[in-house]
């Protein structure tokens, strides 16, 4: 019960924040100086104003904005003003799903990845190995995702030539061989505060009376290493989920860019150019509603996961 | 583990007479302490010098801070003065010379007559019978002329870089004659001082010709006449000047990229810096605030700070760009820093308020504030002091997150606006010639990590140093 | 490690099945499933684009790639052939007189759902094209045609448009004013056929998807996957059938990013790349040092500086104008600064291609250039400052998008005109449309703009500055061009319209109107098995129809 209240009240504090970056959008937006009906070639007046009618800019901003609310609130993001027979809708619907891919697919890397590396550096603390593996996840927080994706892309061109044949394609987004290295690449920085996370608390669990224990009972090594230091130690890995998916999720612009993958990022970044409303609206509320659903779902799987924490208490 | 030192007091019985009351005489020869006292900040600074990692990203840091502060006045090449004869060129040290030629533009080129396509059917069109150059052939110019070719209509001129293996392979498409009495061609595009391979070919209009005539040709680097006078070198035809050395290489329109590097390291540290210090100080003074006098206040200014943080950040960061606009000349500094500091605030308010609230519960605050201290007195004796450690340590990571911000937007072209360089829009400039001149993205890409780098090292070490978990252990 | 070693050999052990299922899904996903550029056997071409076609609707089609797939998909009452002469398509036998056009068309020309092509299905289309409450922005092309600009604007009913069906297959129309180059709109989309029947159907949704389509050209367009991929497949009921070789025009990949582009070309799975924008430098470099055959190709763009006329401006004054034009050398920004190998230095509005009366319009009408000259451009400059009452040039702007030759060619002029006339030069970068909103609302000094051409006839540039044209961004007004405007647009004598039209030629240059800067040129590398691209000035620039693989 209290569960079901936690729950309740989260999702409408939600929905608020929804509604908040909904109007922040609308703002920003109007805010902009340009007209997304501008075209390369001019147009006279009778036209303007007829488009401007189609698309419902000829109305004072406030009802633009109450209709806007209204729409949205029936799940309408209404019609791309770039393609001028796509609905926002069709085009979340059709581009979300590749950017979700990517994103969670660079997130396995991402917790896999750190999850291991971090215990490995822990378990060889201050030898070789640490260091290596330290020395790595410096250059992966340090060097600009961009820089990866243009290099990474070099190797797999570089790797084909070798080779003789496609062992990896270049670009584009067709089977899982697309998307490995795009996944990769998104998920390197990510994967890399992973390991320094989960190598400090393998660090501090080390140091706790129950790993003591255990030890003094005489238990293996590897029984200890997996069921005691292990396990415990990934729980902070967790907090970091909820921050590292939005991070991921919207952060895939340039990765989207140079791979050629069809995602919503790619597609955002378009439709700032071009001016185009409804999309950057859509977009955004999009984003952010899927934002605040992924945080609340990380913190109730956090309450699952580790019985200390009390949902209630929030 | 380290032991906790013992306790130094002593017990001890002692006969008490009206002498012990005296005041005592002042003795020139006193018991000295021993170990100097050492102040939180004192200790924190000698953690810090221990820390070897620490310490040299902040000697680094310095490095950076010396390489653009005072690199300008030893560097003293101007970051916009372009060099278009030595567009993309790869790092040297040395200068180099050239010799000066005449101004191009004062050919007139060959002129032939017009030969029309013998009558006999089914002759293919040849190729010219030479191919040559007039004068010397030099980076401002190369001048070709070449014989006419019955029934030509215009002729195509390629140029290579390698020796032809077939017509396939003539190179570069320069150009088209555009009537078939010109027979001569001028080429001004990009050249550097290496072998060319030029190769004439013939058209009847709608086809090439079978058959190409190539000439290999040696160029001379070589500056005009009346760049040599703008420069203030000396003009007279066929003399040798020296050309300024580019360590760092230069970009696509020639202009010295260690400037440009100094210049793009001016606005990427003070976006880095200032956006940062900008919005700690909001989040403090908001954080503060909240936390401070607590209530309904403080749970209304946390629910703002819940919406604020909800924001996508680097699609608003992107939004903002626009939404604030950029006019003509300007640098697009000011609208990313005011977007930067309007997006992050929220994080340092948060911190600091959980500070506030636990510190406001410690004892000696409650002491303070039974006893009647001012409110002021409070904040700046107790609160500030305290919070102080986790204020540096965020400002320091703020430091990398925010140069990131700055570097990505200006790669996906949302950040500063041309001709206004930032090592991020030079990494964008540079990825785009990343196979043929890697240099102009590597340097910058080179700064940013390094940047990055140094400032969360030293906010590593910053921390540890602050934490007195640690403290206690050693 | 060694527990872990344990459970998995456990796992091998009991579920076989379950290990033998994901190493095939492993073995499945590796291998990269991207076919090859070009195929013999089923005579398909795959393509990459840099963007999606935003509306394919005929009617309001406005962008390069739209145009790309109505050419391959749609027909006109005319056509280009393989060597890009206008021909028949839809129409069989045609004749002008005058201001009246009459057209037979084939009875052969069908949809891709069996029924005939007929008189009208254009009368349909163009009554469409002007009608305002559709907006079409190409609706000016149509122009030419009685009454449209009038009903366009609201002033006459959609029925009173010059065009009529005299019976299924024969289709008259009636012009406002002789036009000598109207047959060469007749191979342009606003102009294609559209049947009222399925039109109405699709209820505002034709053309938005696959199955929203109707064709009458060569190929058909069958798969649309949004951002990702488009497909085209050839038509068989298309009349002219026979003679297309080509089976299917893939185009798998969509992506601005053109060292992607480039990097799959060398792999091998595009057949030609960038055929409707030309490569960039680097991929030029690219493309050279692993020897491959490079074309090149006029895509028609013209871009030049376009100055603000508007009297409260700066650049009114034509003495500054003046300035910047005898020290802006066209041949060095283009040669050195852009560096694109066959890029042509702009010298005049008309671009080299165009053709005059007998020969290319250049050739007959050669420009008589102003010369270079430092001292003139400062005498110039003095006397500017003069007639403006100042003794300093206040900054003056530079308006540009944010794409890299534009910007390299803004800041190359910042720089010649502080160095050589000591002017102060604000560069503003915008966003694409950000920039056309303020190219059009007049907010700028100076911008780097650039026109193509609509239609094959030198008129196309030659009217721009025309006071009452609505792409006369700095609204230049003279009533001696407007003049010369006229007699081009009153008249078919082709000898004196090309004669005015040198004039305008001139006028530009003698006013400093625009300075030209370049013609464009695309730049392409395709794999040699493929033969017969056709490319041209006009339109989306390349065309695919009458390509074919060869062994």
């Amino acid at each position: 019960m209290a569960m079901l209240r936690y729950l309740l009240k989260r999702l409408g504090v939600g929905l608020f924040t929804i509604w908040f970056i909904a109007t922040a959008t609308f703002t920003v937006m109007h805010l902009v100086p340009g007209n997304p009906l501008a075209n390369e070639r001019g147009t006279n007046a009778t036209i303007r104003a007829n488009l401007e009618r189609q698309y419902g800019l000829d109305k004072p901003v406030f009802e633009q904005y109450l209709i806007y609310m209204s729409n949205m609130l029936h799940g309408d993001f209404g019609i791309a003003f770039s393609e001028e027979n796509r609905s926002v809708n069709d085009i979340i619907r059709e581009h979300f799903p590749v950017s979700a891919t990517l994103g969670v697919l660079s997130l396995c890397f991402a917790t896999v990845g750190g999850v291991l590396w971090g215990a490995l550096a822990a378990l060889y603390r201050n030898r070789l190995p640490d260091a290596l593996i330290m020395f790595l996840v410096i250059l992966g927080i340090s060097v600009p995702s961009f820089v990866f994706a243009a290099f990474s892309q070099l190797f797999i061109l570089k790797l084909n030539q070798w080779s003789g044949r496609s062992i990896l394609p270049v670009a584009g987004w067709e089977g899982v061989s697309s998307m490995l290295m795009p996944a990769l690449v998104l998920g390197l920085s990510t994967m890399a505060y992973m390991t320094r996370l989960m190598r400090s608390s393998m660090l501090d669990v080390a140091n706790t009376d129950y790993l003591r224990t255990a030890r003094a009972k005489g238990l293996s090594p590897t029984r200890i290493f997996f069921r005691h230091q292990l396990r415990n130690a990934i729980l902070p890995v967790i907090t970091v989920l909820g921050p590292a998916i939005a991070i991921i999720t919207t952060g895939g612009f340039v990765v989207e860019s140079v791979f050629a993958i069809p995602g919503l990022g790619r597609y955002f970044v378009q439709a700032v150019a071009q001016l185009d409303y409804t999309v950057i609206m859509g977009t955004t509320v999009f984003f952010g509603a899927f934002l605040v659903l992924m945080v609340i779902a990380v913190d109730i799987l956090y309450g699952f996961i580790d019985p200390r924490i009390r949902l209630g208490a929030v | 583990m380290s032991l906790v030192p013992s306790e130094l007091s002593s017990k001890l019985s002692i006969a008490v007479s009206a002498a012990d009351f005296a005041p005592a005489p002042h003795q020139a020869q006193r018991e000295r302490i021993v170990r100097p006292s050492l102040s939180y900040w004192q200790d924190v600074w000698q953690r810090l010098c221990k820390n070897r990692r620490a310490l040299s990203s902040l000697y680094i840091v310095i490095a950076l801070l010396v390489f653009t502060l005072v690199g300008p006045w030893l560097w003293t090449q101007a970051p916009a003065l372009q060099d278009l004869d030595a567009i993309s060129q790869g790092p040297s040290w040395s200068s180099s010379s050239a010799l000066v030629v005449e101004d191009p533009g004062t050919w007139p080129g060959v002129q032939g007559a017009l030969r029309p396509r013998e009558e006999a059917d089914g002759q293919t069109l040849g190729a010219t019978a030479s191919l040559a150059v007039a004068g010397l052939p030099s980076t401002q110019y190369v001048r070709l002329y070449w014989e006419a070719v019955n029934g030509a209509q215009h002729y195509l001129i390629y140029r290579n870089d390698h020796a032809p293996e077939s017509n396939q392979d003539l190179g570069l498409p320069l150009g088209a004659t555009l009537t078939p009495d010109t027979l001569s061609f001028e080429d001004r595009l990009q050249l550097r001082p290496q072998t060319y391979w030029y190769s004439v070919i013939a058209s009847d209009g709608f086809e090439e010709a079978a058959l190409s005539t190539t000439a290999a040709i040696t160029l001379q680097r070589a500056i005009t006449a009346s760049q040599a006078r703008e420069r203030g070198l000396d003009d007279t035809l066929g003399a040798a000047v020296a050309l300024p050395a580019h360590p760092f290489g230069t970009d696509y329109l020639g202009r010295d990229l260690l400037a440009r590097v100094m210049e793009g390291a001016r606005v990427s540290l003070f976006i880095g810096i200032v956006a940062p210090l900008l919005f700690v100080s909001l989040g403090i003074i908001y954080g503060g605030i909240a936390g401070y006098f607590g209530g309904n206040l403080d749970i209304l200014m946390m629910r703002v700070v819940d919406f604020v943080i909800a924001l996508p950040f680097l699609l608003f960061m992107i939004l903002f760009r626009i939404g604030f606009g950029i006019g003509p000349g300007e640098s697009g500094i000011i609208p990313m820093l005011l977007a930067l500091v309007l997006l992050s605030w929220p994080d340092t308010a948060r911190l600091i308020r959980g500070q506030i609230l636990q510190i406001r519960g410690e004892a000696y605050v409650q002491a303070a504030r039974v006893l009647g201290a001012h409110p002021l007195y409070l904040i700046f004796r107790h609160l500030v002091p305290n919070t102080l450690g986790p204020i540096l340590v965020t400002l320091t990571f703020a430091i990398p997150m925010a140069i990131f911000t700055e570097a990505f937007l200006s790669f996906i072209g949302m950040g500063v606006s041309p001709p206004t360089s930032s090592w991020g829009s030079l990494s964008n400039e540079g990825i785009r010639t990343m196979l043929s001149s890697p240099h102009e993205l590597l340097f910058p890409a080179f700064f940013i990590s390094l940047t990055v780098l140094a400032f969360n090292l030293l906010g590593d070490g910053l921390r540890d140093a602050l934490d007195s978990r640690l403290r206690s252990r050693e | 490690m060694r527990r872990a070693i344990a459970s998995l050999l456990h796992t091998l052990r009991c579920y076989p099945q379950r290990c033998l299922v994901s190493l095939l899904l492993l073995i499945c996903a590796l291998p990269a499933l991207a076919q090859n550029g070009v195929d013999y056997a089923t005579q398909t071409v795959r393509i990459a684009l840099t963007g999606e076609p935003r509306n394919l609707n005929s009617i309001r089609a406005t962008d390069q790639f739209s145009i790309f797939f109505l050419e391959h998909s749609m027909e006109g009452l005319l056509r280009r052939d393989a060597h890009f002469e206008l021909v028949g398509g839809v129409a069989e036998r045609w004749e002008m007189e005058g201001t009246t056009a009459r057209f037979w068309l084939r009875h052969d020309a069908l949809w891709s759902d069996g029924v005939a092509v007929t008189a009208q299905d254009f009368v349909f289309a163009w009554r469409q094209v002007v009608n305002p409450d559709v907006a079409s922005e190409y609706a000016s092309i149509m122009y030419p045609v009685k009454n449209a600009e009038a009903i366009n604007q609201g002033k006459l009913p959609l029925e009173a448009l010059g065009v009529t069906a005299l019976d299924d297959y024969t289709l008259e129309v009636q012009l406002e004013a002789p036009t000598g180059y109207f047959l060469t709109l007749m191979s342009f989309m606003v102009y294609y056929p559209v049947r009222e029947d399925f039109y109405l159907a699709q209820n505002g949704r034709y053309f938005a998807d696959v199955k929203n389509m109707i064709f009458n050209g060569p190929f058909k367009i069958t798969s649309w996957v949004h951002g990702a991929s488009l497909r085209m497949e050839k038509n068989l009921t298309y009349w002219d059938a026979a003679n297309i070789t080509l089976n299917v025009i893939d185009i798998p990949y969509i992506t601005n990013d053109s060292r992607a582009r480039f990097n799959l070309l060398k792999e091998g799975k595009l057949a030609i790349e960038n055929g409707l924008q030309g490569l960039e430098a680097e991929q030029l470099r690219d493309a050279l040092a692993n020897r491959m055959r490079i074309r090149s190709h006029s895509d028609g763009g013209l871009f030049y500086i376009e100055f603000n006329h508007r009297p409260e401006r700066i650049t009114h004054n034509m003495n500054l104008r003046k300035a910047m034009q005898a020290v802006l050398d066209s041949q060095e920004l283009v040669y050195k600064a852009i560096g694109i190998a066959g890029y042509i230095p702009g010298q005049s509005l008309i671009p080299t291609y165009m053709n005059g009366v007998h020969d290319k319009f250049r050739v007959e009408y050669p420009v008589q250039m102003a010369p270079l000259d430092p001292v003139k451009a400062r005498e110039y400059l003095a006397l500017a400052k003069q007639e403006l009452g100042i003794d300093k040039i206040p900054p003056i702007a530079i308006l540009c998008d944010d794409r890299e030759v534009a910007i390299v060619a803004a800041q190359y002029l910042q720089s010649l005109f502080k160095r050589t006339l000591d002017l102060d030069i604000k560069v503003d970068v915008q966003t694409f449309k950000l920039r056309l909103d303020k190219a059009h609302n007049g907010s700028f000094d100076m911008a780097v703009y650039a026109w193509a051409p609509d239609y094959d006839d030198p008129i196309t540039f030659a009217d721009l500055f025309a006071s009452w044209n609505a792409n006369n961004n700095g609204r230049y007004s003279n009533p001696v061009y407007d003049a010369y405007v006229r007699t081009v647009q009153g008249t078919d004598n082709q000898q004196i319209r090309m004669d005015a039209i040198g004039k305008i030629q001139q006028l530009v240059i003698d006013e400093a109107i625009i300075l030209p800067l370049y013609e464009r040129t695309a730049n392409t590398v395709q794999d040699p098995r493929l033969e017969g691209v056709v490319f041209s000035q006009l339109g989306a620039g390349m065309s695919l129809t009458y390509a074919r693989v060869v062994q």
